[in-house]
């Protein structure tokens, strides 16, 4: 099966800034998608090459198997939600979902019978004439959503779609999103910075640092499986040790990370359980998050740690702050990083 | 210090004072020298002349009105007017559109900055001194038939010359000079507001377009025009009202019909018919009005 989309060492720079640095990348059909990384990591780079609006200095564009780099965007089967919604504020939510239409010269009686269902999808049928300035932060993300799926497009692209709506309204969006995907069964491809977002919504992730792509793997590898400190940390959190702490707690130096879940504090009365390994430290402060808490825990080689400790009914009190405590893990539930 | 901070606690909290403190100087201008002028003048365009004492007689009157429209040679100057007004606004919309498409979209930081002083540097040398300069250049021993004349299309000039009511025996006597001497003056009252205009419009909505299936020509027509539509309202209003006025530039340059403005100035001058010149001075500003409802009904000002 060819691939919806495919980045084939693809490179782009602005002046001395290397935006994307020989990225390949094959995304399926009825794929949900992420592309993950801090500001300035190339991932939107990456959706502006796929969607026209740049074009790469090396490398080539593929979708659904042809070759697409010198395509126009107007000549692309793919459709964008903008960050900012980039709604045209003259023209109706009708207007603007219908836009796409109107330049391919469907008639007027049927575009806007079409935008009026495209409207009804994503439940806005009643605000057809209004005007985009007229519509709140989540709604103007659904006129955007209707006016880019109003093509039957092959890809749907999201460019930060969430990024501007407060946590309640992300939270609802991206269920809405996920089963509006499912439904539709087409490819979506969305470029985000919140790592929670991606891992929630997306089938494979993407994580981008510094133009390339660090590691892609379903959100789950990614989470249990990180495969460099960078997206150890960044994809969730988690205490990366390496050094001499390291090389005593594995007998190796290579870097390994552990999620901070992973990590029990007990004290050093008890006998340590089997099949653990651990080290001692100073229990530094506790910052209380309600169903959990977080510790940091200074070890004897100067290296802090952060524990999650869930805060159930049954859970003992910890210790008091200053206390020397034992930290104690599972062997299996470290993994290993490449060194960078 | 202490008689300060004692005012400035004073009109702490005494806000409706505090804003018609501020509003009075604006206002008191406003209000006296520009509609109390105004005033003035309308009051004097509805006197009329006495023929035989040359005096104003101050009584309400549609007497000169009356000779304003019933008079053919009245009426061909606000024609004759008019239609340059029209034709030197369309000319700059078309010439202004695709430079300030650049400035705003295209030009970096310092090319944008150089375009900027490029297109209001004319505005800082005398006005007098361009329209003279402009007659040398377009006279008939002038550089710019020169240039016809050694690229050997002198024919296309002369030819060019010889459309009735248009042409003339130089381009310096001709209304086609002339409307390049109006053109050449206001274009930066158009450029800028729609270089102002188009900035307002973010990249995006092009990207949209673009991204949803418009060529360049249909989002051009969809999306930039309607919203630059406020600004080339703008800059046409300039265009528009300063040829409408202007009395300077028919006088130095083109042919000998009469201009509303060179009108005002001689019936308030030489003629002494004050009452004359005020009706004319009415003129534009009820043609203005006019193209302001018209453009409002077209839409020009939704996207403001």
């Amino acid at each position: 099966m060819t691939a919806a989309i495919e980045l084939r060492e693809a490179s782009r720079s602005f002046g001395t800034v290397v935006a994307l640095d020989r990225v390949s990348l094959s995304i399926a059909s009825g794929e949900f998608f992420a592309l993950l990384g801090p500001s300035g990591s190339g991932k939107t780079t990456c959706l502006r090459l796929i969607a026209g609006f740049d074009h790469p200095d090396r490398g080539r564009i593929l979708l659904d198997g042809e070759d697409v780099t010198d395509v126009p965007p107007f000549d692309r089967n793919v459709n964008t939600v903008f960050q900012d919604y980039a709604l045209f504020p003259h023209m109706s939510v009708a207007e603007n979902v219908a836009y796409g239409l109107r330049v391919r010269r469907v008639g007027a009686a049927e575009r806007r019978r079409r935008a009026i269902e495209m409207l009804e999808l994503v439940q806005l049928g009643e605000f057809a004439d209004r005007r985009p300035n007229q519509l709140s932060g989540g709604q103007k993300q659904r006129v955007a959503l209707a006016r880019a799926l109003i093509n039957q497009p092959r890809v749907l692209l999201l460019d930060e779609p969430l990024g501007a709506l407060d946590l309640k309204l992300r939270e609802e969006m991206q269920t809405e999103l996920k089963g509006l995907q499912q439904r539709l069964g087409i490819t979506f491809v969305f470029v985000t910075h919140d790592q929670g977002e991606a891992l929630s919504m997306a089938d494979r992730v993407a994580v981008f640092s510094r133009g390339r792509i660090e590691q892609l793997d379903t959100p789950r590898g990614l989470y249990a499986r990180p495969r460099t400190a960078f997206v150890a940390s960044f994809v969730g959190s988690a205490n990366v040790v390496a050094g001499a702490l390291a090389e005593r707690l594995t007998g190796r130096r290579a870097p390994f990370a552990i999620r901070p879940e992973m990590i029990e504090i007990r004290t050093l009365e008890a006998p340590p359980s089997p099949g653990t390994v651990g080290t001692e430290g100073v229990l530094e402060d506790v910052l209380y998050h309600g169903s959990s808490s977080r510790c940091h825990v200074r070890t004897d080689d100067g290296e802090v740690l952060a524990v999650a400790r869930a805060e159930s009914a049954g859970a003992e009190p910890l210790p008091p702050q200053g206390t020397r405590v034992r930290l104690a893990w599972r062997t299996g539930d470290s993994v290993t990083l490449e060194a960078e | 210090m202490n008689a300060l901070r004692a005012a400035s606690s004073f009109l702490h909290g005494r806000n409706a004072f505090y804003v018609s403190l501020l509003l009075l100087p604006p206002l008191l201008w406003l209000g006296t020298v520009y509609l109390g002028s105004l005033f003035v003048l309308l009051t004097q365009s509805f006197y009329a002349i006495d023929e035989f004492t040359a005096r104003v007689v101050p009584e309400l009157t549609l007497k000169t009105y009356r000779q304003l429209v019933s008079q053919p040679a009245n009426v061909d100057i606000v024609v004759r007017t008019l239609a340059m007004a029209v034709a030197v606004t369309i000319a700059c919309g078309i010439i202004a559109f695709p430079v300030a498409n650049y400035m705003a979209r295209y030009a970096g930081p310092k090319m944008k900055a150089f375009f900027y002083v490029g297109v209001m540097l004319p505005m800082w040398t005398s006005y007098l001194v361009k329209v003279y300069a402009w007659r040398l250049i377009l006279a008939k021993q002038g550089i710019v038939s020169w240039g016809f004349e050694s690229a050997g299309a002198s024919p296309l000039l002369d030819r060019v010359l010889a459309t009735p009511v248009v042409g003339g025996p130089s381009l310096a006597s001709s209304y086609i000079g002339m409307f390049i001497v109006f053109v050449y003056m206001w274009l930066p009252f158009m450029i800028l507001p729609l270089a102002a205009a188009l900035e307002r419009v973010p990249g995006s909505l092009l990207q949209a377009s673009a991204d949803l299936g418009a060529r360049p020509g249909q989002t051009f027509r969809n999306v930039v025009l309607p919203l630059a539509l406020p600004g080339l309202a703008a800059g046409s209003v300039f265009t528009f009202s300063l040829t409408l006025g202007d009395y300077i530039i028919p006088s130095v340059v083109g042919a000998p019909g009469y201009f509303i403005g060179m009108m005002v100035y001689q019936q308030q001058g030489t003629a002494g018919n004050l009452p004359l010149a005020a009706a004319f001075s009415v003129v534009p500003i009820i043609l203005i009005a006019l193209y302001l409802s018209l453009a409002k009904r077209l839409g020009a000002f939704d996207a403001l």
